[in-house]
């Protein structure tokens, strides 16, 4: 009997068991899904938990819900891979040894990374929203909030979901306006890169929508320290932004685990050939969603796409054949703005986001790159598609696994 | 895209002077554009961090953090910014004949 063992069972995880149990025959294989324990979250929804919107009990549901027939959960932290050995070890002791290893282990906040960022402030003035616990702390600090500085910080590149700190600031924007509060709150968005919008094209069509919104751009803000006796970021420059509400965007991370099976790099992401998603070390272990050291936007959409590359690339490896399919970088994001609107982003490793219509060209029926209400709505059934299609790995209707340029306004 | 002719080279840049084709990047390339960023002379302190960059950028497609770049490269910040005055990122990057850190959207 052979094994094939996925570590992680969140987004990618769970879609490639999907996948596999549909393809591996059960007389041949043993197929196991590893997590620590099992809550499946629902982690887009972290951005609207912080404005009341969601409760837990959007965002939570049990993992066993979502593993195939043929796929066994196995709950138990993950101690280390031992690819020399061809086994993972976890931390009660039991080893689980594979044929093929799914690294899909994802990547958290680590605030330590940033002096002074997990100190007395920490849930008090300073908070995060890339976990349940610090949107639903948020939560309170922002119904409780009457006026003053909110700074939101990204510390440094690459974080999950990108837009995410952006979305986070319109929301923000939409929340106060609607308390009636705007006026006397002010919106800082501290960010290390160039400006709010990075591309071109992006940064031509939604240029002027944080000036609209009021919301400050501080760019190449290169978060050094948190001071918090003062209240203030200070960057390595020696810029100082003080804030009465801080919403910090940590470093973020791989899995401790990676690490000490030395499969990472300095942030603990894993080298991974950006195209066939093996790893750059090992031949018989691929890597697939946040956990990978890949420039692909670091979101679930991705995650879908690769588990899709990855099911037909694995499978050849299985096989003793070579490896034919390509991921192209494809990413597919709804991104709020406020006020009931949002944006839809399409692009890959080569083709920035560009203007247009998706994903019928000449039809539609969502705009890419401009607000509407209808791309607002494809957000909020995200929240559906998320639980009911993409972790059940069924194709995503008009939406190809590669990029596709029809529609696209070049 | 724009051509721009440095010294004996013409290069492919984008609006803001960044490289599209970091293969065409030599070190008398790297020269010329320190100096038209103010820089007169590429020490061996800028060559480090200049070829961390790059070698971060072709391992991984895109450049390293400034935490990343001290963290890995041995330069102190303060050094850093001291090297490439007003943004070494983004500065540091330009010279590296990589592109300009950059978010999704
Ligand atoms: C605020 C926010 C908003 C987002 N918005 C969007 C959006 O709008 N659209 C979108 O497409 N994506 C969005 N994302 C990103 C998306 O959630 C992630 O990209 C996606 O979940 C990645 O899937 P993954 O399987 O790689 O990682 P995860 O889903 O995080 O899964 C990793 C799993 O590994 C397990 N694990 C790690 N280490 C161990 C260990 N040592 N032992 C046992 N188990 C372990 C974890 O418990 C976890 O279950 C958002 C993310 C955040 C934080």
């Amino acid at each position: 009997m052979k094994q094939l063992v996925i570590l992680g069972a969140g987004t990618a995880g769970t879609m490639m068991a999907q996948h596999l149990a549909q393809h591996l025959d059960p007389q041949d294989w043993r197929l196991l899904l590893v997590d620590r324990d099992d809550e499946h979250h629902y982690q887009p929804g972290y951005i609207f938990t912080p404005f009341g919107l969601y409760d837990r009990a959007d965002i939570i549901k049990p993992r066993r819900q979502f593993v195939p027939r043929g796929a066994e959960l196995v709950l138990g932290e993950i101690e280390a891979v031992e690819p020399a050995q061809n086994r993972v070890r976890l931390q009660d002791g039991r080893t689980l040894p594979y044929d093929f290893l799914v690294i899909a282990s994802g990547c958290s906040i680590a605030p330590q990374q940033t002096e002074g960022l997990a100190g007395a402030g920490w849930r008090k003035n300073i908070f995060d929203f890339y976990t349940l616990d610090g949107s639903l702390a948020l939560r309170d600090a922002l119904a409780k909030f009457q006026g003053g500085r909110l700074v939101i910080n990204i510390t440094e590149m690459p974080i999950k979901c990108p837009v995410a700190p952006l979305e986070f600031a319109f929301l923000a924007d939409t929340f106060f306006l609607q308390r009636g509060i705007r006026h006397k709150v002010e919106i800082i968005y501290a960010t290390p890169l160039p400006g709010a919008f990075t591309k071109p094209r992006a940064a031509k069509e939604l240029g002027d929508l944080l000036a609209r919104k009021n919301i400050k751009v501080e760019a190449e803000f290169a978060i050094g320290r948190v001071e918090g006796d003062k209240n203030q970021i200070v960057s390595w420059d020696e810029r100082a932004i003080p804030f009465d509400l801080l919403v910090s965007i940590p470093t973020n991370m791989g899995a401790a685990f990676v690490e000490r099976s030395g499969l990472g790099d300095e942030l603990n992401f894993i080298p991974t050939d950006k195209h066939t998603l093996r790893s750059k070390k090992h031949e018989n272990i691929f890597v697939l969603g946040d956990a990978t050291d890949l420039p692909s936007s670091k979101a679930g959409s991705v995650a879908h796409f690769q588990a899709e590359i990855l099911t037909e690339n694995l499978l050849a490896a299985i096989a003793g054949r070579p490896l034919e399919a390509t991921f192209d970088g494809h990413a597919n994001c709804f991104v709020e703005t406020g006020g009931g609107k949002a944006l839809l982003i399409d692009f890959n490793y080569d083709v920035e986001p560009l203007p247009g219509v998706f994903p019928l060209p000449g039809l539609g029926p969502m705009h890419l790159l401009r607000e509407t209400r209808l791309n607002h709505w494809g957000k909020l059934m995200f929240k559906w598609i998320y639980w009911n299609m993409l972790l059940k790995a069924r194709p995503l209707p008009f939406i190809p696994v590669h990029m596709s340029m029809a529609g696209k306004q070049v | 895209m724009p051509n721009k002719t440095i010294g004996a080279f013409t290069i492919e840049v984008d609006d803001e002077g960044f490289m599209l084709d970091h293969t065409q990047w030599n070190r008398d390339i790297a020269t010329a554009i320190a100096q038209q960023e103010g820089i007169a002379t590429l020490t061996d302190r800028h060559l480090l961090v200049v070829d961390f960059m790059r070698k971060e950028f072709i391992e991984k497609g895109t450049g390293p953090s400034i935490r990343r770049l001290t963290k890995e490269s041995g330069v102190e910040t303060k050094e850093l910014y001291a090297l490439f005055p007003g943004g070494p990122a983004k500065k540091a990057a330009k010279i590296a004949g990589i592109k300009k850190p950059a978010g999704c959207i």
